[in-house]
């Protein structure tokens, strides 16, 4: 029941957000924006921060993809949350997820969308631990909150410089001022942008701030897909879109972006090769793919970037379900080496996420191959130095064919590697599957819209052109055979990717023979994720608990209260030893007034006769 | 017209006159007791809503009343607010008939004397914040100390004896030293008067200012309780029963920071400023220290205890800032603490009064058998965390945005904090609501009864008003901030003049200064 | 005219000699007399200068000591009937409870 609820909701936010998309297609490209003011936020000082939405093709465009792909999820969760006992809190995590989702997209100014920012942060923590009797579920929840925490200290040092620099936090001015503000100031640009940059990449799991992103496949399946997958890690590329204006003055930055994207690219590409949960391989795809998009902003193709975040919604959010199909259907197995041959018992599931698999490796004319083909396209073309990133991208490609149909072949084809008697290996109810087929069809049909060999074919660039300025996709169609070529080399690559993988799962072939001392090192340096979480504990956690430990034992307790004590205790043995003076006979006493009286009249005395 | 500061500050303290006169030897006698406080508290909580309807955003003192008291020292009986001491005045009248309810389950001994403490307690913070004349501050200052003395030995913990003595002679080494400064700053001044809006208003010797600040930031700052003084805070917070570390944590910390803002800014301004840069780093020291002792704690209490050194850091942090941004911030913080440090401690007491332990490890899976309160702790460690749309978010960014303006590395060692605050609360919840469920006693805990309902969502109602629309509290406190820092801002510029490199760092020479 | 002198030598013999009394005698009533003794050493005293200096304070202020000390004579008396009452002895080396 609360499933229907919930899902109602986000069917109404959907047709909502798609009557203002055809709204847009309606006008001319200047009116496509909507905005609302609602309430006064923090009225301090000359500051003014409203609480207010705005409406653009770009935040169109991810409404759409929230709000889509999150009803098409919800429905899915129906189904499988069924057995869960804690299903209306599972569907009022998801709810709450998507309305700061949606609050982060249409906020009109920075604060706000920072609120939306955290908001999904908690949601996310939240439905990471939403099986909470698992300690890794909690410690993945924890995980991930922590390090987008850290992330958020770059995003919160980059929201005090625009306040300081800007005066303001709303998009619209700052992107009207920027220019005029930084034409002289490169550093202080690069700097904000760096900052912001960090901030995204800590929610959207760029490379030294990536480790929350594996471990949050904790959570249930439909949460990776739409929070891990489709929705929140993908703010960080919607921030970086957003602030284009600002990036575009920062060259080094974008620079600096361009490499870290195609670092962890082939980082997380590399790392998915060898490992052997199904939702661990997703997950760092979904890193992978993140680079890709984070590529694409750094060298300029905002419009490419954000064409490859829609695909990718798409094609990930099918895969993701379709996992959680396959585990479902393996009642909770997660492990690939022991499934395989399946595709017979879940027909239905295999299909559609064969098509997935086609996608996400890029293969003609699924949606994949054009957006990933625009990123590299525009990586190509863009600056020569930029050649080394159009490099890692088309091996990003490779390893990323690579990855994904090792993925189906292990599980789909193959020997059964579990016993038959036991697992009851079941095709999914029809309310999961429905989603499947949806998002199925967008991953065939979603690059349609952008297919730039023929002219006038990049609609979605089109689309946006009235806020992301015409960058590469649109004069593409300068020199067609360049691109026809880069094309079949992608695809070609793609391809061999696919062959290459079948060769090492289907015909045991081994590239890499494990018993070289190389191969080995390698294979497991792969399978332990290059170590990262364990230089993680070395270099900050365990230190910060050292020193932390340390400083209680030591210094709180052994000095300063110590010496507070300490105080307490020098007045109290003061207090011990001059008793003994009173010892309560009234002789005494008057002993002592006399002695202080005689004292007293000698010192008058003596005072007046040295007077006179 | 009618004396309503004074109605407000004395109904407590005719209610608590008024409950010497009941006998507390069976259930009904002290269920009467426990209603007649409740209603005198929430009488003066009536009277602040009053004033607050009437209240106008203006920086002038409000409500001002003068009586003649000791005339020749220059005594008088005078009170007023304003928009620095009102929103804490609102927070104390708020927080005292919930503590108060919440201590009817609580306490059972010596009833009378317990709620005759507390509502004496309230009239004393009260009577702190709207006084407007040293020698009346003074005694109420001292009035705050007794009760609440009593309040954590008598009803404390364990160790309740050394806490509450420990936190009596602390804070009297305050107010000893805050004693001698105000009468040398009577008798140099020779003004003939204990008006603190006289002394407000005329300006001190610098050299006399070293030294009288001095005195003042040690008593503020032990009351705060800023860094090598606060060792008091972790003993106090954790032996007082819960009524008593919620108002020691929502407003006995703030007279500290209140003193600060109310006194020993406006008083010595140029002191201040001389002093600001020792002040931020112990601010800083505080914010970090905390957060590292909170981490190694077992004890949920005295987590929370140290998580308030570090939002007070945050708070002293913003005062030495000299930035109206800053400055409102730091108020609004100062009501943000109250509520939700006082939520964590409700809730953690709730815990101990159903399993008689602090301990974080003899809790886990929480939710399971008390899913409403684990909903109502979660909001509360997020709200204390700074998540953006509940309260403790709007203070904390306006702190750091203020003081990034003027203070560039400072706020980055600040914002340090804000991170670590995740890493110390996370593991609270996770070790208390979270997990599976470890001990057979936490099987059988029963969820939230009405009284903590009603305790509860006033509360997290106020969490979410604060965090969403601080509009009207804003308004409070703008125009008196204004003013507080015209009076300084001469002595700012000074101060900026010198640091003009470390600026360049983030505002370019053609960027427009924007007024704050 | 007998002079000042030996008035006040007089009245510090009998204050010194109340005074003496006070220190090493035992007993309570014989330690009030010699605080009656010295009382009167210092009233001679104040009527002896008064007399001198032609003023009537001192001996105003004579009839207020006198007045005092017939008050603290009965408090003194009582304090002791109840010593005695509660441990059977005026001897003041037994009493020594005055303390901390």
């Amino acid at each position: 029941m609360s499933g229907w609820i919930a899902s109602l909701a986000m069917l109404l936010s959907f047709l909502v957000s798609l009557s203002i998309f055809f709204s847009f297609l309606l006008h001319s490209p200047q009116d496509r924006i909507l905005s609302i003011f609602l309430f006064d936020w923090i009225p301090f000082g000359s500051l003014k921060i409203n609480v207010g939405f705005m409406i653009d093709p770009v935040s169109s465009i991810m409404t759409l993809i929230v709000t889509g792909v999150g009803f098409m999820i919800h429905l899915y969760s129906i189904a499988y949350m069924r057995e869960d006992i804690s299903i209306v809190r599972y569907f009022v995590y998801l709810n709450l997820f998507s309305f700061s989702m949606l609050l982060l997209v249409l906020a009109d100014n920075f604060l706000l969308m920072f609120v939306g920012w955290e908001a999904v942060g908690l949601c996310s923590y939240l439905l990471i631990g939403f099986w909470y009797e698992k300690p890794s579920a909690i410690e993945a929840g924890k995980k991930a909150f922590i390090v987008n925490r850290v992330g958020d200290f770059c995003f919160l040092i980059a929201l005090f410089q625009i306040l300081t620099i800007f005066g303001t936090f709303d998009f619209s001015d700052i992107s009207r001022s920027a220019s005029e503000l930084f034409m002289k100031d490169s550093f202080n640009v690069n700097l904000l942008c760096l900052f912001l940059f960090f901030g995204a990449a800590g929610k959207s799991a760029q490379f030294p701030l990536h480790v929350w992103l594996p471990d949050a496949m904790e959570g249930p399946s439909p949460v990776s897909a739409l929070i891990h997958a489709a929705t929140m890690v993908t703010a960080g590329i919607y921030l970086l879109v957003r602030n284009h204006v600002l990036f575009s003055l920062a060259p080094s930055t974008l620079m600096f972006i361009a490499l870290v994207g195609s670092f962890t690219l082939l980082f997380a590409a590399s790392i998915a090769l060898v490992q052997n949960d199904i939702k661990k391989v997703l997950a760092y795809s979904t890193l992978s793919q993140l680079g890709y998009m984070f590529l694409a902003c750094g060298i300029g193709a905002y419009a490419t970037a954000m064409f490859h975040l829609m695909t990718h919604a798409f094609f990930k959010a099918l895969l993701f379900l379709g996992a959680g199909s396959v585990i479902h259907a393996m009642n909770g197995e997660q492990d690939i080496r022991k499934m395989g041959g399946i595709r017979s018992y879940i027909p239905k599931t295999s299909f559609t996420f064969i098509i997935g698999s086609l996608a996400i490796s890029g293969i003609f004319p699924l949606a994949g191959f054009f957006s990933k083909d625009a990123i590299l396209f525009s990586a190509f073309k863009s600056h020569s130095l930029a050649i080394l990133f159009w490099f890692a991208g088309l091996f990003g490609v490779l390893m990323t064919s690579y990855y994904t149909f090792r993925l189906v072949l292990k599980v789909f084809y193959g020997d059964k590697n579990f016993k038959e008697n036991e697992t009851h290996v079941h095709e999914s109810p029809p309310i999961m599957i429905f989603p499947l087929f949806v998002l199925a069809f967008f991953s065939i049909v979603g690059g349609w819209v952008s297919i730039p060999m023929i002219s006038g074919g990049d609609v979605f660039g089109k689309f946006l052109s009235s806020v992301l300025n015409p960058t590469v996709s649109v004069d593409s169609h300068h020199n067609l055979t360049l691109e026809l070529v880069l094309m079949f080399l992608s695809l070609g690559i793609a391809l061999l990717g696919i062959f290459l993988a079948y060769q090492t799962c289907c015909k045991k072939r081994q590239f890499f023979s494990d018993s070289s001392v190389v191969g080995m090192r390698l294979f497991s340096l792969l399978e332990n994720k290059y170590y990262i979480d364990e230089i993680y504990s070395l270099i900050l956690v365990r230190p910060l608990r050292f020193i932390a430990n340390l400083f209680f034992k030591l210094f709180e307790q052994n000095i300063i209260d110590a010496s507070v004590n300490g105080t307490g205790r020098l007045v109290k043995s003061l207090g011990a030893n001059l008793r003994s003076l009173q010892d309560g006979y009234v002789k005494t006493y008057a002993v002592s007034i006399l002695f202080g009286a005689v004292c007293i009249i000698f010192l008058l005395v003596f005072n007046f006769s040295s007077r006179f | 017209m009618f004396p309503i500061v004074s109605w407000m500050v004395f109904s407590p303290l005719i209610g608590a006159f008024l409950i010497l006169f009941f006998g507390d030897k069976n259930e009904k006698q002290c269920k009467r007791i426990v209603l007649i406080a409740i209603i005198s508290s929430l009488i003066s909580f009536l009277f602040s809503l009053v004033i607050f309807m009437n209240f106008q955003s203006s920086p002038k003192m409000q409500f001002v009343e003068n009586l003649k008291w000791i005339e020749s020292l220059g005594v008088s009986y005078r009170v007023g607010l304003d928009g620095i001491s009102f929103p804490l005045i609102l927070l104390t009248t708020f927080l005292t008939p919930i503590v108060l309810l919440f201590s009817w389950d609580d306490i059972k001994k010596r009833i009378r004397l317990y709620y005759f403490s507390m509502l004496l307690l309230e009239t004393a913070m009260l009577g702190v914040f709207v006084s407007l004349d040293f020698f009346l501050f003074y005694v109420f200052w001292e009035a705050m100390l007794i009760p609440m003395y009593f309040i954590i030995g008598i009803w404390g913990g364990k160790k309740r004896i050394y806490s509450a003595m420990k936190f009596f002679l602390y804070t009297m080494t305050g107010s000893v030293l805050m004693l001698i400064a105000i009468l040398w700053l009577y008798f140099a001044t020779g003004f003939g008067t204990f008006n603190i809006l006289v002394f407000l208003n005329s300006p001190v010797d610098p050299l006399l200012q070293t030294w009288l600040f001095a005195a003042f930031a040690i008593a503020f700052a032990i009351k705060v309780p800023m860094f090598p003084f606060h060792t008091w805070l972790p003993d106090a917070h954790v032996e007082a029963p819960t009524a008593g570390s919620v108002i020691l944590a929502g407003v006995l910390l703030k007279m500290g920071t209140y003193g600060f803002i109310r006194l020993a800014i406006p008083l010595f301004p140029e002191a201040a400023v001389e002093f600001s840069p020792l002040l931020i780093f112990l601010s800083l020291v505080g914010i970090i220290y905390g957060a590292l002792m909170a981490m190694v704690q077992k004890d949920a209490k005295k987590l929370v205890a140290y998580s308030s050194i570090s939002h007070l850091g945050f708070v002293m942090f913003g005062l030495f800032s000299f930035n109206l941004l800053a400055l409102g911030g730091s108020v609004l913080q100062m009501v943000n603490h109250g509520i939700c440090s006082g939520l964590l401690f409700l809730t953690v007491g709730m815990l101990y009064r159903r399993r008689h332990t602090r301990f974080m490890d003899d809790f886990g899976g929480i939710a399971k058998v008390m899913p409403a309160f684990s909903v109502f702790f979660v909001i509360a460690v997020f709200s204390s965390i700074g998540l953006p749309g509940l309260n403790g978010f709007v203070g904390e960014f306006a702190i750091l945005s203020g003081s990034f303006q003027s203070h560039f590395f400072p706020t980055l060692i600040a914002t340090i904090g804000v991170v670590l605050s995740a890493v110390y609360m996370l593991p609270m919840v996770q070790k208390v609501i979270f997990g599976k469920i470890k001990f057979e006693a936490n099987r059988v805990l029963s969820d939230l009864n009405l009284r903590e309902w009603f305790v509860l969502v006033p509360m997290i109602f106020l969490v979410f008003l604060l965090g969403i629309y601080p509009k009207p509290i804003l308004k409070i406190i703008e125009p008196s901030t204004k003013s507080l820092l015209l009076k300084i801002k001469g002595r700012k510029l000074l101060v900026k003049k010198r640091n003009i490199k470390k600026l360049r760092l983030v505002i370019s020479e053609i960027a427009p200064r924007r007024g704050y | 005219m007998v002079p000042l002198e030996n008035y006040l030598f007089l009245s510090s013999i009998l204050f010194v000699l109340g005074l003496i009394g006070v220190i090493v005698r035992r007993s309570v009533i014989v330690v009030i007399l010699c605080i009656e003794l010295m009382m009167n050493g210092a009233n001679l005293a104040f009527v002896s200068y008064g007399h001198f200096l032609n003023s009537m304070d001192g001996q105003l202020i004579v009839f207020f000591v006198m007045a005092v000390a017939a008050a603290e004579a009965a408090i003194g008396l009582a304090i002791v009937v109840m010593i005695y009452r509660n441990r059977e002895s005026t001897d003041l080396d037994e009493v020594n409870l005055l303390k901390f």
